[in-house]
C-alpha cells in the first residue's frame, strides 16, 4: 500500500501577521515557516505508523511550492517518509493546489492520500475533498482515528455533536485532525537520513486559479477590556445582556 | 439561474445554521435578481420542507433517498450538482461545517468553480464577487474574489442573525441516479454526545483551564454552564491531564469554535488556545493574574480566584434569568 501525505508550509503559529504593498501581500519578512501542524502531527505521523506496522510499503510526501519550501519539506523527510515531491508552482487557491497534486498523483496509484484538516494560513480545508474529486476517490474528513487492514480503512470522524465510525475500501482521501496520532520530534538519524533522501521536483501543470486574494486586513483591535470586580457580577450580566446582547 | 443552498438537517429537523445559509443565499439572490432553491438530501417531511420558505427559499428540491441520511461526500456532490444543473445555478452555498466542508470543495472541483471557504460577509458584487473571510487562524482577514462563472461559498456558522419571515416554499422531488460507488463510505457506528449542548454548535461556551486546579473543581463551571444553557470546553493541558474529555479541548490542536459568548476561566490565553476561540463574538475572562495574556483578547474581565468568582457569576445569571420570566 502506497501512501501520499500532503505537506503545506505555513507561518509558525506564534508569528505576528503583517501585510505590505497596500495590504495586498502577506509580509513574510522575519516569518518562521513550519510544516502545517495538522499535516505534521497527524497525517504524516499516522502514515509513518502504518508503514512501521507493515501496513504501508511506501510513504511519499508532496508539497506545492517554490524552492523556498524545501527546508520545510526536508524537515518532514527527517520525521520519516521515503521520498518527497515538490511541485514547482505557487498559489493560495485551493483548486490550483489540489489540481497540481492530482496531476502528479494520477499516474502514481496511491492507495491512501492523507491531508491535515486545514492549513493554519488560509484555513480552507478544501484541498483534501477537491483532491478526492479530481482523483475520483472516496473522502472522509475530520478524522480522529485511522486504521487500515485488508485494503479497507476504518476511520472515526467528527460529526455534528459526536463521532461516527466509517469504513471505506481504498483508494481513499482522509483529512486528519487531533486524535489520529501523537506528534513526534525528528531524531538525529532522521535528520541525517533526510539529507540524502530524494526530493523530486515536478513541473507545474499550470492550472489557472479560480479565486484571488484582492487584499488583506488585520482584525479590528479589541477596544479594551472592561473590568468588573467579583462583587459586581450583576453589572457584568447586565452588560452581557444589554451591550453585548449575547444572553 | 438561481442560487442554490445545501440545507442541512437531521431527519427533517433543521437547525439555525441551515436557516442562516438560506437567508445568506437569499441576500445574494436579491443582489443578482434571482431566486433561492434549497436542496435537502435524505428523509424529511413535506411540512418541514415548506417551512424553509419562511427564511427565503422560494423552492425546495428534495432528494428523498434515505441513504443520504448520512453524509457521503460523493453522493452529496452528485445530488448538489444535479440540483445546480436543473436550476442553472451560478452560486452554490453550504455551511462551513463538517458536512459543507466535505462537499462544497468536491462540488467546486467538479464544476471548476472558485471556492471561498468560511465566508463572513455578503459578496461585494461591485468589484466582482468579493467576500471576506478569516485567515491565519483569526489573526488576519482576507478579501477574496471568485473569478469563475459558477461560485461556491461555505458560510461560517453563527455569522448573521436569522429572521423568520412569512411564506412557504414550493417543494419538488428531485431524483438522482446514484450508483454503488457513490455510497462507497459506509457508516459502522454513530456516537452522539448525549445530554449537553454539542460544543461545535453552542452559542454560549464556558471553558476551564489549568487554573481550575483539578477535575474536582469542574462542578462550579458545570453550574455556570447549566444556568446559561452553555456547552463546556477546556484548554489543552486540561484534556491532556484527563481532567476533561478530549472532544472539549479547543484551540489550534483542538476544536475551533465561534460562539456568541466564550467565558474563559483559569486559562492563560496562549496563542495556540486563542487560535480556536478568537472569533467568539464576546469573550469574558476570569483569571487571578492581572497580567494573563487573555485579558488582551477579552471584552470583559474579572481578576480573581475562579472558585470565588464563578459561583457569584452563576448566582447573578440565575437572578437575571428569573427576572426575565
Ligand atoms: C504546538 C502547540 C499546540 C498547542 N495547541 C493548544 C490548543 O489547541 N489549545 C490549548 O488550549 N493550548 C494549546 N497549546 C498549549 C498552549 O500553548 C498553552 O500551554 C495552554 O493553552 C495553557 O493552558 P492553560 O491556560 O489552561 O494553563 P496555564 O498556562 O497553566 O495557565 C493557567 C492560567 O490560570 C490562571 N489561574 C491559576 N489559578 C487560578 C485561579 N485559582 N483562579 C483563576 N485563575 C487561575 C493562571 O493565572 C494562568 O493564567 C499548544 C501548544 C503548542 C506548543
Amino acid at each position: 500500500m502506497k501512501i501520499l501525505v500532503c505537506i503545506s508550509q505555513v507561518p509558525d503559529t506564534t508569528t505576528k501577521i503583517a501585510f505590505s504593498d497596500n495590504n495586498t501581500v502577506f509580509n513574510t519578512q522575519g516569518v518562521t515557516f513550519i510544516i502545517n501542524p495538522y499535516d505534521e502531527w497527524y497525517s504524516l505521523v499516522r502514515a509513518l505508523e502504518l508503514k512501521e506496522a507493515g501496513v504501508a510499503t511506501a510513504v511519499n510526501l508532496v508539497t506545492v511550492g517554490k524552492a523556498d519550501v524545501e527546508p520545510v519539506i526536508r524537515k518532514a523527510l527527517a520525521l520519516g517518509g521515503d521520498e518527497a515531491i515538490r511541485i514547482d508552482a505557487d498559489s493560495n487557491d485551493p483548486y490550483v493546489i489540489a489540481s497540481e497534486i492530482a496531476a502528479y498523483a494520477k499516474s502514481e496509484n496511491y492507495d491512501l492520500v492523507l491531508c491535515g484538516k486545514e492549513t493554519i494560513d488560509y484555513n480552507n480545508g478544501a484541498v483534501g475533498p477537491m483532491l478526492a474529486e479530481l482523483l475520483d476517490m472516496n473522502f472522509i474528513g475530520f478524522a480522529t482515528k485511522v486504521d487500515v487492514a485488508g485494503g479497507v480503512a476504518t476511520v472515526t470522524r467528527e460529526i455534528e455533536g459526536g463521532e461516527e465510525v466509517d469504513s471505506s475500501a481504498l483508494p481513499l482521501v482522509i483529512s486528519c485532525q487531533k486524535g489520529v496520532a501523537e506528534a513526534r520530534i525528528p531524531n538525529m538519524r532522521g535528520i541525517m537520513a533526510a539529507r540524502t533522501k530524494p526530493l523530486k521536483v515536478v513541473a507545474s501543470a499550470n492550472v489557472a486559479p479560480l479565486s484571488t486574494i484582492v487584499s488583506y486586513d488585520l482584525p479590528p483591535a479589541k477596544t479594551g477590556v472592561k473590568m468588573f470586580t467579583a462583587e459586581d457580577m450583576d453589572a457584568l450580566v447586565s452588560a452581557l445582556h444589554t451591550d453585548a446582547k449575547v444572553i | 439561474m438561481s442560487v442554490i443552498v445545501l440545507a442541512e438537517h437531521a431527519q427533517g429537523s433543521f437547525k439555525k445554521k441551515a436557516f442562516e445559509a438560506i437567508q445568506y443565499a437569499s441576500g445574494i439572490a436579491q443582489t443578482l435578481g434571482t431566486s433561492v432553491t434549497a436542496v435537502v438530501l435524505g428523509t424529511a417531511s413535506e411540512a418541514a420542507l415548506q417551512q424553509l420558505g419562511a427564511y427565503g427559499a422560494q423552492k425546495v428540491l428534495h432528494v428523498s433517498d434515505a441513504r443520504l441520511d448520512n453524509l457521503n461526500s460523493r453522493a452529496y456532490t452528485k445530488a448538489l450538482i444535479a440540483a445546480a444543473e436543473k436550476e442553472g445555478a451560478k452560486v452554490i452555498i453550504a455551511t462551513h461545517d463538517v458536512t459543507g466542508r466535505a462537499v462544497a470543495p468536491r462540488v467546486a472541483a467538479r464544476l471548476k468553480a472558485g471556492l471561498i471557504a468560511g465566508a463572513v460577509s455578503h459578496p461585494d458584487t461591485s468589484k466582482g464577487f468579493v467576500i471576506k473571510k478569516n485567515v491565519f487562524a483569526g489573526k488576519g482577514i482576507a478579501y477574496l474574489n471568485i473569478t469563475s462563472d459558477v461560485k461556491v461559498v461555505t458560510l461560517m456558522p453563527n455569522t448573521f442573525p436569522v429572521k423568520k419571515g412569512e411564506g412557504t416554499a414550493a417543494v419538488e422531488a428531485l431524483s438522482v441516479s446514484f450508483d454503488d460507488k457513490d455510497f462507497g463510505v459506509t457508516v459502522k457506528e454513530v456516537n452522539k454526545v448525549t445530554g449537553a449542548v454539542p460544543l461545535a454548535e453552542a452559542e454560549l461556551v464556558v471553558s476551564g483551564g489549568r487554573g481550575m486546579k483539578g477535575p474536582e473543581n469542574w462542578g462550579v463551571l458545570e453550574d455556570l454552564a447549566g444556568s446559561l444553557g452553555a456547552a463546556l470546553a477546556c484548554s489543552r493541558p486540561v484534556a491532556d491531564s484527563h481532567w476533561r474529555p478530549h472532544h472539549e479541548h479547543v484551540g489550534q490542536t483542538g476544536g475551533t469554535i465561534r460562539p456568541n459568548l466564550y467565558i474563559a476561566v483559569g486559562i492563560s490565553g496562549a496563542i495556540q488556545h486563542l487560535a480556536g476561540v478568537n472569533s467568539s463574538k464576546t469573550i469574558v475572562v476570569i483569571n487571578k493574574d492581572p497580567e494573563a495574556p487573555f485579558f488582551k483578547a477579552a471584552d470583559y474581565g474579572i481578576i480573581g480566584d475562579a472558585l470565588e468568582v464563578v459561583p457569584k457569576l452563576t448566582a447573578a445569571v440565575k437572578k437575571f434569568k428569573e427576572s426575565q420570566n
